[in-house]
C-alpha cells in the first residue's frame, strides 16, 4: 500500500503534512487532485515535510499527499536530444500543447512520450553473452546521434534469450530478454534512475585531452579538459551566459546539456531559435541535434531550479555511459544556491554563511564531482565535463557560492567588469583566471601542432600579460612618455596580443569559432610580431610608431579578417610583417640621411 | 464575479503584527488566496491575502495597513480565489489607484475577463526572441544600447537625477522604424513615489497629446507601503491583456522599483525571515523575477510588453542588492551618472556600465544598418579608452600623454558633449550615426581596430577633414 499524507502547514512550495504509512527521505511524491509532483525533504514522527516543484497558489490543507515509494528519477531514453525540458524533465513543448502559452500547475505528463516509435538496430544476438552496460542495439535519435541501447546493471555475466528484430518500437515495449543468475528479465529502452544519484561506472579516470571550445582565451590560457569541472564567476553583464552560449556552440564534446537554471526567459528562447540554425563545425550537422536543454527560468517555481542541475547532469552521464564525451553548462549556479536557500530558509534552518545553509559546500562538491573521464561498466572510456556560471552579489567572488564553487573546479574563468564594460568580449580576467589542467592541453598541442612550443608561448603570453599590469601602474604615477623605449615594447606587444589573441567576437561568424590550426597560425604571428619588434627597437626604432604601421592593425584585426578556410592567409600577413618591418628606418638614422 | 457562497466570514482574529494578521484556521481556503478585511461590520474594507497556513492559524498580509483593525470588531471574508484584476476594453486614458480602482471619477471597468495580478511564466518554448528595433530617438540607447520590443531595459538612478525626464521622453519619442503610427500602449505605475513625481508625468503625456493612450497607476509614497507589493503586479496584468488580448504594443514604465524593495523588505521582516544581504529577503531574486519576466513576446500573438523599471540606487551604489538583482534579471541596464548630470549633459547615461543584451538580435543588416553593431563597438572601445586617460591624465596631467592620447581624450570629451548630450530633442537614428561616425574620425585609422577597412573607407574617411 502507497504511504498517504494529510497537508496541515503550508509555506511557499514547502507543505507538512501528517504520514499515515511510510515515507522516505527524497522519496516522489504527488500532491492533491492537480497531482503536483514534489519530494520527501524531512520526516518526523508526526509529520513530514515535502518540497512542491510547481506552483502552490491555491493549495488548500487538507489536500493528500500520495507516497511512491521511489526517489525523484528521469526518464531515459531516446527523446531528450533537441529537445527542451523543465526543471523535473517535463517536456515544455508538450506542456505548451496542453496549457497554451503560459505553465500553469498540475500538469501530469510523462517526461519522455510513450507513444512515439524509434527505429532500433539490434547489435546483438540470442545466445550472445552480455556484460552490463554493453551495447544491445542501436536507434538513431539525431542525423548525428545514435544513441546506444545498454545491458541494464544487473545482467552481467548473462544471456540474451531474445533480442527484438529491426524495426519500430516505443520506449516501454521490450527489445530484449536476458537470463541471468537474478533470472530472466525484460529489457525496453525506457529506464529510469534517481537524480540525486550518481550513476555507477567502472572506474574513474583522471583527465586528459582538453575540451577544445574554439575560443582562443580558454584553448590557450585557461583551458579545460575533457571530464574536468570549471567555474565562470562575474558581475552581471560581464558576458557569463553569451560565453556559456558560445562554449554550448563550439565545443568539441558529442553531447550538449544546457541548463538554464533561475535564468532568462528570453534566454532560452533564443537558444532555441539559433541552434536549430547553427552548424557544428566538425560534423556540418546542426548543432540542435547534439543538445538537450533544461529550462527553469527565474519566474519558475523555485523547488524545481533546485532539482533541475540534478535533472541535467543525470541525463548527462547517460550518455557518458553509451561512450560519449558529454559537457554539462549550468547557468547559473548561483541560481541553484538561491532556490536552496530559500528552501532552507522555509524549514527554518539553522543558517550558515550570508543565509546559505551549511551543507551548501557539500551539496557543491556532491554536484562537481559527477564530472570526470571514466571507464563505463562496459569499458569505454567517455566523459562529463562540467561547467558552471556564479553570479556573485555585487560582483564580489569572496562571496560563499563562488568561495565553495572554486574548491571543486580546477579551471577558473574570472570575469571582469572593466573589460566587458569596454566591449571586450570575453571579459576573462587574464590574472584572477588560472587552470589546472594545462599539462593536458600541452601535450595535446604539441603534437597536434607539430612541436610547435605550446607551453612556452602560452608562458610566454602570460608573462606579458603581467608585465602589462605592472607598467600600467607604472604609467598612472609617471606617464606613458617618461618609459624607456624597452618598457614602451612590453606595452606595445601586451597591446597588440591581447587585441589579436584573447578578444574574440561571439557575434562575427569568422571569428565565433577559431580552429585549432587557425588558433596556431595566430600564436604564431603574435609571437613573430613580438619577436620582429624587439629586434627593430633594439636598432632603434620607438615601439609606439609600431602600432601606426598598417600591418599592426591587420595583425590585431586577424581573428575577424582570417577565416578558419584560409590558413594561407597567415603566410601573406607574416611576409608583409617582415616586409614592413625591413622598411622601418630609425629616427636617428633618418636625421643624420 | 463573486459567488457570496464562496467565501467564509470569519472572526478569529489572534493577534495582528504589522501588516500581518492571524487568525484561527478554517477550512477550505488556500494559499495566496485573497482576504477581504472588514474594519468593522458596515465599515471600510481592505484587501490582503493568506501567506502562509500553519496547522494552528492562517497568516493574512493586509496590504493597505492594519491600523484600526481590533481583534474583537474586525472581520475576515476568506475568498477562495487568488487576487484577480477586472480587465475590459476602455483600460487606457485612466488613472488607476495602487490596487487598480479607478480613481479619476470615471466609470468602473466592465470586466470582460479577470486575471490573475500575479501572472504565470511564459512558457519558454512559447517566446518570441525579441528582436523589432525600437528607437528611442536617444542615442546613447538607439546606437550603443538597443531597446528592442519585449526586452526588459531598466533605468539604474539615484535620488535627484533625471531619471523621470528621461523616462517619459522614452514614452513620447518611442516608434518602430518605417512604421506609422503603432498600437502602441503605455502603462505607467508609480510605486511609492511623490504625488509631484506622478504629476509630471501624467501633464506631460497630456501636453503631448498622448494620454488617451496611457494607463496611470498610483500608489504614491503616502500610500500603505505593503500596497506596493501589488501595483506593479497589477499595472502588468493590465499589459498583458492590453498586448495579448487588444493586440498592442505596450511600454511598461515601473517607478520606483527601490520602493517596491523596501516595501518587501519590511513585510519580510514582519514575517521573521532569514534575511540575506542588507536585510532583503533571500527570495527578493526570485520575487523580483516574477515582474521582469512579464516582459516579453509571444509566438502567435500579435502585441508585446517592454519593461523600462527605473530603480534608484541607494547612495550610487550599483552593488546594492536592488540594483545588483535587477541586473541579473533585466537584459541589460541603463545607468545614470551624477557627475554627467552636473556637467549639464542630459541624458546623463553613463555608457561605460550600459548595456543592452538584446541588441545584437534587433541591430545590423535588414534591420538598423549593417555596420551598426562595429559602430558601436569602436565607440564603446574608444570611449572606454578615452575614460582611462581621463583618469590617467588626472594624476600625470595631459603633458604625460603621448599625441593620440590626447586625441583620444579630446574624443571622449566630444562624445560627452555631442553624442550623449541632445537635450529633449528626439534624433533620428541616422542623425545619431552621422554624429558617432564625425566623432570616430578624429582618431586616426591605427585606433579603430573594431572597424574594418571597408568600413573605415565608407564612413570615416569622408568625414576626415581635408
Amino acid at each position: 500500500m502507497t504511504a498517504r499524507a494529510e497537508v496541515f502547514w503550508i509555506n511557499g512550495p514547502v507543505l507538512k503534512a501528517r504520514p499515515e504509512g511510510n515515507f522516505q527521505m527524497k522519496e516522489a511524491v504527488v500532491v492533491g487532485e492537480d497531482r503536483l509532483t514534489a519530494e520527501v525533504i524531512r520526516l518526523d514522527v508526526d509529520s513530514i515535510t515535502v518540497q512542491v516543484f510547481e506552483d502552490t497558489t491555491s493549495l488548500k490543507p487538507g489536500v493528500l499527499i500520495e507516497g511512491s515509494g521511489l526517489p525523484l528519477a528521469v526518464d531515459l531514453g531516446p527523446g531528450m536530444v533537441g529537445r527542451m525540458f523543465d526543471g523535473i524533465q517535463r517536456p515544455l513543448e508538450t506542456i505548451a500543447s496542453r496549457q497554451g502559452d503560459f505553465v500553469h500547475a498540475g500538469v501530469d505528463i510523462p517526461n519522455l512520450d510513450r507513444e512515439q516509435a524509434w527505429p532500433f538496430q539490434p547489435e546483438v544476438a540470442e545466445g550472445d553473452e552480455v556484460r552490463s552496460g554493453q551495447r544491445l542495439g542501436v536507434v538513431q535519435e539525431t542525423p548525428s546521434l545514435a544513441n546506444r541501447i545498454l545491458a541494464p546493471r544487473d545482467v552481467e555475466g548473462g544471456r540474451v534469450t531474445w533480442i527484438a528484430p529491426a524495426g519500430e518500437y516505443r520506449l516501454d515495449q521490450p527489445i530484449a530478454r536476458i537470463r541471468s543468475e537474478q533470472g530472466e528479465c525484460e529489457v525496453a529502452m525506457l529506464r529510469r534512475w534517481p537524480i540525486r544519484i550518481p550513476r555507477p561506472v567502472k572506474q574513474r579516470l583522471t583527465p586528459e585531452q582538453p575540451l577544445l571550445t574554439g575560443q582562443r582565451v580558454i584553448d590557450t590560457l585557461y583551458t579545460i579538459s575533457k571530464g574536468g569541472a570549471g567555474a565562470m564567476p562575474g558581475g552581471f553583464g560581464t558576458g557569463k551566459t553569451v560565453l556559456q552560449q558560445t562554449l554550448a556552440k563550439w565545443c568539441d564534446a558529442d553531447i550538449i546539456i544546457y541548463i538554464g537554471c533561475g535564468e532568462r526567459g528570453n534566454e532560452m528562447a533564443s537558444v532555441l531559435e539559433e541552434f536549430p540554425k547553427l552548424e557544428d563545425p566538425r560534423t556540418g550537422r546542426r548543432l540542435m541535434e547534439r543538445t538537450v536543454l533544461i529550462a527553469n527560468t527565474s519566474n519558475m517555481p523555485v523547488a524545481a531550479r533546485e532539482a533541475s542541475i540534478y535533472t541535467g547532469i543525470t541525463i548527462g552521464e547517460y550518455y557518458r555511459d553509451q561512450g560519449y564525451d558529454v559537457a554539462l553548462f549550468a547557468d547559473s549556479i548561483s541560481r541553484w544556491a538561491e532556490a536552496l536557500r530559500e528552501i532552507s530558509g522555509r524549514l527554518e534552518e539553522l543558517p550558515a554563511e550570508e543565509g546559505y545553509p551549511a551543507y551548501l559546500p557539500s551539496r557543491l562538491a556532491e554536484f562537481f564531482e559527477r564530472a570526470g573521464r571514466v571507464t563505463t561498466l562496459a569499458g569505454m572510456e567517455s566523459s562529463l565535463t562540467v561547467m558552471g556560471t556564479v553570479s556573485p552579489p555585487g560582483g564580489d567572488f569572496s562571496e560563499p557560492v563562488t568561495a565553495h564553487s572554486r574548491r571543486y573546479v580546477k579551471s577558473f574563468m574570472a570575469l571582469d567588469r572593466t573589460r566587458a564594460q569596454a566591449r571586450f568580449y570575453p571579459a576573462i580576467h587574464p590574472l584572477l583566471s588560472y587552470s589546472e589542467y594545462v599539462e593536458n592541453s600541452a601535450r595535446w598541442w604539441q603534437q597536434r601542432g607539430g612541436g610547435v612550443r605550446w607551453a612556452e608561448q602560452r608562458a610566454q603570453i602570460l608573462e606579458l600579460i603581467q608585465e602589462q599590469a605592472r607598467l600600467e601602474k607604472m604609467v598612472k604615477i609617471v606617464g606613458r612618455d617618461a618609459l624607456p623605449a624597452s618598457q614602451r615594447l612590453i606595452l606595445v606587444n601586451a597591446e597588440v596580443m591581447v587585441e589579436a589573441l584573447l578578444r574574440q567576437s561571439a557575434f562575427s561568424e569568422t571569428d565565433r569559432y577559431c580552429s585549432p590550426d587557425k588558433q596556431i597560425a595566430m600564436l604564431r604571428t603574435v609571437g613573430d610580431f613580438i619577436a620582429r619588434a624587439e629586434q627593430v627597437v633594439k636598432d632603434g626604432i620607438d615601439p609606439d610608431a609600431l602600432l601606426a604601421l598598417p600591418v599592426t592593425r591587420r595583425i590585431r584585426r586577424m581573428g575577424e579578417d582570417i577565416p578558419n578556410e584560409k590558413p594561407e592567409l597567415f603566410d601573406e600577413l607574416a611576409h608583409d610583417l617582415d616586409t614592413a618591418f625591413a622598411a622601418l628606418v630609425p629616427a636617428t638614422q633618418a636625421a643624420t640621411e | 464575479m463573486i459567488n457570496p457562497q464562496q467565501h467564509i466570514l470569519h472572526r478569529g482574529i489572534t493577534s495582528i503584527q504589522g501588516p500581518l494578521v492571524f487568525v484561527r484556521n478554517a477550512e477550505g481556503v488556500g494559499l495566496y488566496d485573497r482576504v477581504e478585511v472588514l474594519v468593522k461590520d458596515g465599515g471600510e474594507s481592505r484587501i490582503g491575502r493568506i501567506v502562509s497556513i500553519t496547522g494552528e492559524h492562517i497568516v493574512v498580509e493586509v496590504f493597505q495597513g492594519t491600523e484600526g483593525l481590533s481583534l474583537g470588531e474586525s472581520r475576515l471574508r476568506l475568498l477562495s480565489e487568488p487576487i484577480l484584476l477586472d480587465v475590459g476594453p476602455g483600460m487606457l486614458g485612466r488613472v488607476y489607484d495602487g490596487i487598480g480602482r479607478p480613481i479619476d471619477g470615471g466609470p468602473r471597468i466592465a470586466a470582460h475577463e479577470r486575471l490573475r495580478i500575479d501572472g504565470e511564466a511564459i512558457n519558454p518554448i512559447r517566446r518570441e526572441v525579441p528582436s523589432e528595433f525600437i528607437e528611442t530617438g536617444i542615442s546613447a540607447i538607439d546606437a550603443m544600447n538597443s531597446l528592442v520590443r519585449g526586452q526588459k531595459l531598466p533605468i539604474f538612478s539615484g535620488s535627484g537625477l533625471s531619471h523621470d525626464r528621461l523616462a517619459s521622453n522614452i514614452a513620447r519619442f518611442a516608434r518602430l522604424r518605417g512604421a506609422k503610427e503603432q498600437e502602441f500602449a503605455v502603462v505607467f505605475a508609480a510605486i511609492g513615489v511623490t504625488f509631484e513625481t506622478a504629476e509630471h508625468f501624467r501633464r506631460e503625456m497630456d501636453e503631448y497629446g498622448a494620454m488617451e493612450r496611457i494607463a496611470l497607476f498610483l500608489n504614491l509614497a503616502s500610500d500603505a507601503g505593503a500596497e506596493r507589493l501589488l501595483t506593479p503586479r497589477v499595472a502588468l496584468t493590465t499589459a498583458e491583456y492590453l498586448a495579448y488580448e487588444e493586440g498592442r504594443h505596450v511600454l511598461v514604465i515601473l517607478t520606483d522599483v527601490t520602493n517596491y524593495c523596501e516595501a518587501l523588505r519590511e513585510v519580510s521582516s514582519s514575517h521573521g525571515e532569514v534575511p540575506s544581504r542588507k536585510g532583503y529577503p533571500g527570495y527578493m531574486y526570485s520575487d523580483l523575477a516574477t515582474i521582469y519576466e512579464r516582459a516579453g513576446r509571444i509566438k502567435g500573438r500579435q502585441g508585446s510588453i517592454t519593461q523600462v523599471p527605473i530603480l534608484s540606487m541607494p547612495n550610487d551604489d550599483i552593488t546594492h542588492p536592488i540594483p545588483d538583482l535587477s541586473g541579473y534579471i533585466t537584459e541589460g541596464q541603463i545607468v545614470l551618472d551624477r557627475d554627467l548630470e552636473r556637467r549639464g549633459v542630459f541624458p546623463s547615461i553613463e555608457l561605460l556600465p550600459c548595456l543592452s543584451r538584446l541588441m545584437n538580435e534587433g541591430i545590423g543588416k535588414d534591420m538598423t544598418h549593417a555596420d551598426h553593431p562595429a559602430f558601436a563597438q569602436q565607440l564603446y572601445s574608444s570611449y572606454a579608452q578615452a575614460h582611462q586617460l581621463q583618469l590617467l591624465s588626472s594624476v600625470v596631467g595631459e603633458e604625460g600623454l603621448t599625441a593620440n592620447d590626447r586625441r583620444l581624450l579630446r574624443f571622449g570629451e566630444r562624445m560627452e558633449r555631442e553624442f550623449i548630450h541632445q537635450g529633449n530633442e528626439r534624433r533620428t537614428l541616422e542623425e545619431t550615426f552621422d554624429i558617432g561616425w564625425s566623432l570616430l574620425s578624429s582618431l586616426p585609422d591605427e585606433t579603430l581596430v573594431r572597424l574594418s577597412d571597408s568600413q573605415i573607407g565608407e564612413h570615416v574617411a569622408p568625414r576626415r577633414d581635408v
